[in-house]
């Protein structure tokens, strides 16, 4: 897969896969293209040659509020939640393209993401980083996706926090949703990974378990710092 | 007590009757900015628009008030806010979705808006002429006199229909307004959009929808604020311009972007303007007996003269914009 924006080519061909259920990690350095990947594959930005499938059904450039009715869901890095809306806002958010009642999934959510229950009338701007991360993720499982992208969910979290998104994405993948994320603490992340695809210069590096990718001893070496 | 009902007459009713017209135009001032993130200058002409639509109606159908017992152009609002709304949804196709489209920075879209209210006013002129007109053709404009049951009150407080109509309606609409931001599904996805775009359309809402409602809320609340301000005074082609900088001064004072700081912006601006416009020697003159006697009470004592009310929105807003440019609620800085 080739794609980028406007005119510069970030990703210069990608390749990856995952299979229904399973956890794919996407580590690598910065400006390998980790965030322009997952974005491409949402339909953010501009697919240039190349295809991306999903469940068998082609998906290039489809538009995200198409994707988002086709079960896949989206977390960015940056300004994931709305932050003048209440938390129960943001999640009714999650679930706009819902016409039926969704009142059993709220609860559900609510008594995964505790902290959440207790502040569901506090704007979302006023919570910690670590809950802000959680309503994110939560809005995104609104729609029951198949499968969830992560961008960086732990970025710039204490390790204590960092620690409960990855139990919550476990518990997510538990459920049955696959998850494709992007992450800086990619050691963390491999140890939770079925898939790991390491990325430089828009271009896959290796591809393998997220176990085997542990051991492998040129990747710690270069990739996870020794 | 008589110089208090006339200050009541004076300031009090007719702020509130300025201050009904800011706030519906003012909130349409602020959704525009809020969803599309420009200041949009062709508002005030949206105002004009809408006032000529009912006019025309009224011109058509003189006596369809008389069976209500409303004023004609009152009657004929419903349809003059549906016909705007679809006007400024007209505008926005024709012109601003094509620069959006283009990915333009937000200047060239204020300037976009600047050539349409030009264009419009043009238009308004071409259809119109220059004159003031009347909404009352086959009718009279109903003015109340009211008796105040006090002891040794004399002046009676005075009101016309067309201002009760005007607050009436623009309280209402606040109201609606108001359940629907905060109640309903698609008012929560325009408050989304206003907060983050970006996440809205990830969350699949569809934004270009929302945009449309904004051109909707905005050309009906704009054609309703022209009508009732026309249906009190007169209709005058040249309005846009007077209304548009008290209107941008009360969504600014407000905190661009907040519906409810529009509304606050609106009256303060309102009363603002009547009280800087009022002769203050009318209610000093009854203490001349207390004050030494080298003070002498000039017959004209008003902070401002009433052919120069344009400046207080013009100085409230440049004294926001110094001293707290995010207003009152905490807005978008424009």
């Amino acid at each position: 897969m080739h794609a980028g924006y406007g005119g510069t080519l970030i990703l210069k061909g990608v390749d990856l896969q995952l299979q229904q259920g399973q956890i794919g990690v996407i580590a690598g350095p910065n400006g390998a293209g980790k965030s322009t990947l997952l974005k491409s594959i949402f339909g953010l930005l501009t697919v240039h040659s190349g295809s991306i499938q999903l469940a068998g059904e082609l998906i290039t450039n489809v538009e995200p509020n198409v994707l988002v009715k086709r079960g896949m869901a989206f977390v960015p890095q940056e300004k994931n939640v709305f932050e003048s809306l209440s938390v129960e806002e943001n999640l009714q958010m999650g679930a706009y393209l819902r016409r039926d009642n969704y009142n059993h999934l709220l609860e559900k959510i609510y008594a995964d993401f505790p902290p959440l229950a207790i502040k569901r009338k506090q704007p979302a701007g006023e919570l910690s980083g670590g809950q802000r991360q959680m309503v994110a993720i939560a809005r995104a499982l609104m729609m029951e996706p198949r499968l969830i992208l992560l961008d960086e969910p732990t970025a710039g979290l204490s390790p204590l926090f960092m620690e409960e998104i990855f139990a919550q994405i476990l518990g997510i993948n538990a459920d049955g949703v696959s998850v494709l994320m992007v992450e800086q603490n990619a050691r963390q992340a491999l140890t939770i990974a079925d898939q790991g695809f390491i990325l430089t210069a828009g271009k896959n590096r290796y591809t393998d378990s997220g176990q085997h990718l542990l051991q492998n001893p040129e990747v710690a070496k270069s990739f996870l710092g020794g | 007590m008589n110089k208090l009902v006339f200050f009541a007459n004076k300031v009090v009713i007719s702020g509130f009757a300025i201050g009904s017209v800011y706030a519906m135009g003012a909130i349409g001032v602020t959704l525009v900015f809020a969803i599309l993130r420009f200041a949009h200058f062709a508002h005030g002409d949206l105002m004009t628009v809408g006032a000529f639509f009912a006019y025309a109606l009224t011109v058509l159908f003189p006596t369809a008030g008389a069976s209500l017992g409303l004023p004609t152009g009152f009657v004929m609002l419903p349809l003059a806010m549906a016909m705007t709304a679809l006007f400024a949804m007209a505008l926005d196709r024709l012109f601003y979705r094509k620069l959006r489209a283009n990915g333009v920075k937000p200047v060239v879209m204020v300037m976009a808006s600047i050539g349409v209210a030009l264009m419009l006013q043009g238009l308004v002129r071409l259809f119109a002429g220059t004159a003031s007109r009347s909404f009352f053709i086959a009718e009279h404009k109903e003015i109340f006199r009211i008796a105040l049951p006090i002891e040794g009150i004399t002046r009676k407080l005075v009101i016309t229909e067309p201002q009760i109509l005007l607050v009436v309606f623009s309280v209402l609409v606040v109201t609606v307004l108001h359940f629907f931001l905060t109640r309903s599904r698609f008012g929560k996805a325009m408050r989304a959009m206003s907060d983050n775009a970006d996440l809205a359309r990830v969350s699949g809402i569809n934004t270009q929808t929302v945009v449309m409602m904004t051109w909707v809320i905005a050309g009906a609340l704009a054609a309703a604020a022209g009508v009732l301000l026309s249906l009190d005074v007169s209709l005058k082609p040249d309005m846009s311009f007077n209304l548009l900088l008290p209107i941008f001064a009360a969504a600014i004072v407000g905190g661009v972007g907040s519906p409810f700081g529009a509304i606050a912006g609106a009256y303060m601006v309102g009363f603002a303007e009547t009280l800087a416009v009022f002769n203050w020697s009318v209610l000093l003159r009854p203490l001349a007996g207390w004050l030494p006697a080298w003070i002498e009470i000039p017959v004209k004592l008003a902070f401002v003269p009433t052919e120069y009310k344009l400046t207080v929105p013009f100085f409230i807003l440049v004294v926001v914009l110094i001293w707290r440019p995010t207003g009152m609620f905490r807005g978008k800085v424009l």
